[in-house]
């Protein structure tokens, strides 16, 4: 379409603007930029850093205009507030034996099905690659009311067995995300080892899982991230105070004690400050892995 | 390679099923036990049976009784709640799924370039996505308030008298909508990957043809995004007409219903009411309104999205 205005250019002209284009990516003058991300980023961190400043400051300096940042002096005060309130330490300790149970379960049989429906050559394995991958269209909701059924029937009501349980039958969405991670394994390698002799066992646990240390990493990660954050599940199936997750914990203090606004920045910042620190720990294994369960292909 | 091949050939001429392809399948069986066994018990049993359950009385006290469509017609000739929940939902993914990827995509080009700083910024916009939900949606329940909360005290400050936001029912969805814009850090990121895929050569071919700034975004990098943006549009989609979470804690479906969603109702009938039945035909209508959604999505996309070279 530009085409004929490049043709009318003298050729002298053309190389020079070929020349200028060269390693050319759009961009922006730098000053407008600047001010732009400084004020979006202005934007965005104002709410977090409200919240967290607000959690260890005193009473106060609560409502003062403009608002204290730093807070002086820093106080846990809320923080004690808040598992006086309800039992905290306790909804910490069930979120992280579910989380763990949960990233065991799933790293492990998620990675037994990829491995299943990519690298073993039998009939199944399309099949049940398929319908693992169709039920990710179905919502939760459709399946919520049948299995509460089914867990109420085995009397799992109130344990974390409902919440821990599925994550060891393999999650589809994960099960996606490493059978494509399996198949750039190259085929040699593994048949290599069959010739000398190795099982499918030992092709599985001693070549692949290796090589795929990456992808399980960010399975388990953002598997942990999913148990951590959900708040359905512990809704439905947990009934007693001393068995709830930090996410019911915190809509319950905000359901009942709503008006005690530094207590609940507090906790909301215990159940937030976790997952910050973990995103800075494993940050490569985070993007890479937003950016593969994006959009490829 | 050419042995093996004999090998297995050898073992097919005397059995019908050479021992190899029985110890492969045996094998896929096996690895793939765990998934075959969730299926069956927690995806297609549930599914069947709540299909089931739509067409009856089910409410877990007194036994089942069979109303073929009789859910499916109290739901759309007299529940009036089931249409406004349906109405707040389509609501809020009207508004709130285009807007998050105008913004998400706004934010991956600022910092699809060479500056400073860019991890910094990249992190502070990506940050608020991973917060845990009911976090978030507790902070916001007080950047909202209409007297102490942040957003108020900041207009007031510029002299703008704020709205009351989730105590309104005129400016509670649209509350919800400006929250929603803050998680977008997880769109933008796939976004940023997608946009330092644009191969060079064509900014440079359209920049020797004199495209200007204008022209390339709308002749290279938009249509180059196009399979960015659908999956920003099926994934919003889907995750706007559950919305669920950040309601249940923050207004409960109040004011007046006015952020009652769908999912919300839904699991109220469910779990309050018990009226299980009632839920499941609910969900099946969800379930049917997502799919036929994305369907559409993808078909009127077929000939739009270009997907790259290879």
């Amino acid at each position: 379409m530009a085409r004929t205005a490049g043709t009318l250019l003298p050729r002298a002209g053309a190389e020079q603007r070929a020349l200028a284009w060269r390693g050319y990516r759009p961009e922006w003058p730098k000053l407008f930029t600047h001010v732009a991300l400084v004020f979006l980023c202005a934007v965005f961190a104002v709410p977090f850093l409200w919240l967290v400043s607000t959690a260890f400051k005193p009473d106060n300096e609560m409502f003062v205009w403009p608002p204290v940042w730093l807070p002086k002096p820093f106080t846990i005060g809320h923080f004690q507030q808040g598992w006086s309130l309800l039992p905290f330490p306790t909804f910490l300790k069930n979120t992280v034996i579910i989380c763990v149970l949960v990233v065991i379960g799933t790293v492990a049989s998620s990675s037994l099905v990829a491995y299943s429906v990519s690298r073993i050559r039998w009939v199944g394995s399309r099949v049940l690659f398929v319908v693992v991958l169709s039920t990710l269209m179905v919502p939760y909701q459709v399946t919520m009311v049948p299995l509460f059924v089914i867990f109420k029937d085995l009397h799992w009501i109130n344990t974390f067995l409902p919440l821990i349980v599925p994550a060891f039958f393999g999650n589809a969405f994960f099960v996606f995300l490493l059978r494509q991670f399996f198949m750039t394994i190259p085929v040699d390698i593994t048949d290599a080892a069959k010739i000398d002799g190795a099982t499918e066992y030992q092709t599985f646990f001693s070549i692949c899982v290796p090589l795929a240390r990456p992808a399980l990493a960010t399975v388990g990660l953002f598997a942990f991230m999913g148990a951590w954050n959900d708040f359905l599940g512990p809704l439905i199936y947990l009934r007693d105070e001393s068995n709830y997750t930090l996410s019911i914990g915190l809509a319950m203090l905000n359901g009942q004690y709503g008006s005690y606004w530094g207590a609940i920045f507090a906790m909301a910042t215990l159940m937030t400050v976790p997952i910050i620190v973990l995103f800075f720990l494993t940050q490569r294994t985070f993007i890479q892995g937003i950016t593969l369960t994006g959009v490829k292909g | 390679m050419s042995q093996r091949a004999a090998i297995v050939r050898g073992h097919v001429n005397r059995s019908r099923i050479s021992p190899a392809a029985w110890r492969n399948f045996r094998a896929g069986l096996l690895f793939g036990a765990p998934a075959i066994i969730g299926l069956l018990a927690f995806s297609i049993y549930p599914i069947l049976s709540s299909l089931v359950d739509s067409f009856t009385s089910f409410d877990m006290i007194r036994p089942a009784k069979f109303v073929g469509l009789g859910n499916y017609t109290t739901l759309f000739t007299q529940d009036s709640l089931f249409w406004s929940t349906l109405y707040n939902t389509i609501y809020y993914v009207v508004f709130a799924v285009p807007l998050g990827i105008i913004v998400a995509f706004l934010l991956a080009m600022l910092l699809n370039q060479k500056i400073r700083g860019l991890s910094i910024y990249r992190t502070i916009f990506y940050l608020p996505s991973i917060t845990p939900f009911v976090a978030s949606a507790v902070l916001w329940v007080w950047v909202f308030n209409p007297q102490y909360g942040l957003l108020n005290t900041i207009l007031a400050f510029v002299g703008v008298k704020g709205p009351g936001w989730l105590g309104d029912p005129n400016w509670s969805k649209p509350a919800l909508i400006l929250m929603s814009i803050w998680g977008v850090g997880g769109l933008m990121v796939i976004f940023l990957a997608g946009l330092q895929g644009v191969p060079s050569e064509q900014y440079e071919a359209a920049g020797i043809d004199g495209a200007n700034r204008w022209q390339l975004l709308r002749h290279v990098t938009i249509p180059f995004m196009g399979p960015y943006f659908l999956f920003g549009l099926v994934a919003g989609l889907i995750g706007g007409f559950q919305y669920f979470t950040q309601v249940y804690v923050m207004t409960q479906g109040g004011p007046a219903n006015s952020t009652n969603v769908y999912a919300l109702y839904l699991f109220q009938n469910a779990f309050s009411y018990f009226k299980m039945g009632y839920a499941s035909a609910m969900a099946w209508i969800l379930f049917l309104l997502i799919a036929a959604c994305t369907a559409l999505v993808f078909r009127s996309s077929a000939s739009r999205v270009y997907y790259g070279g290879s």
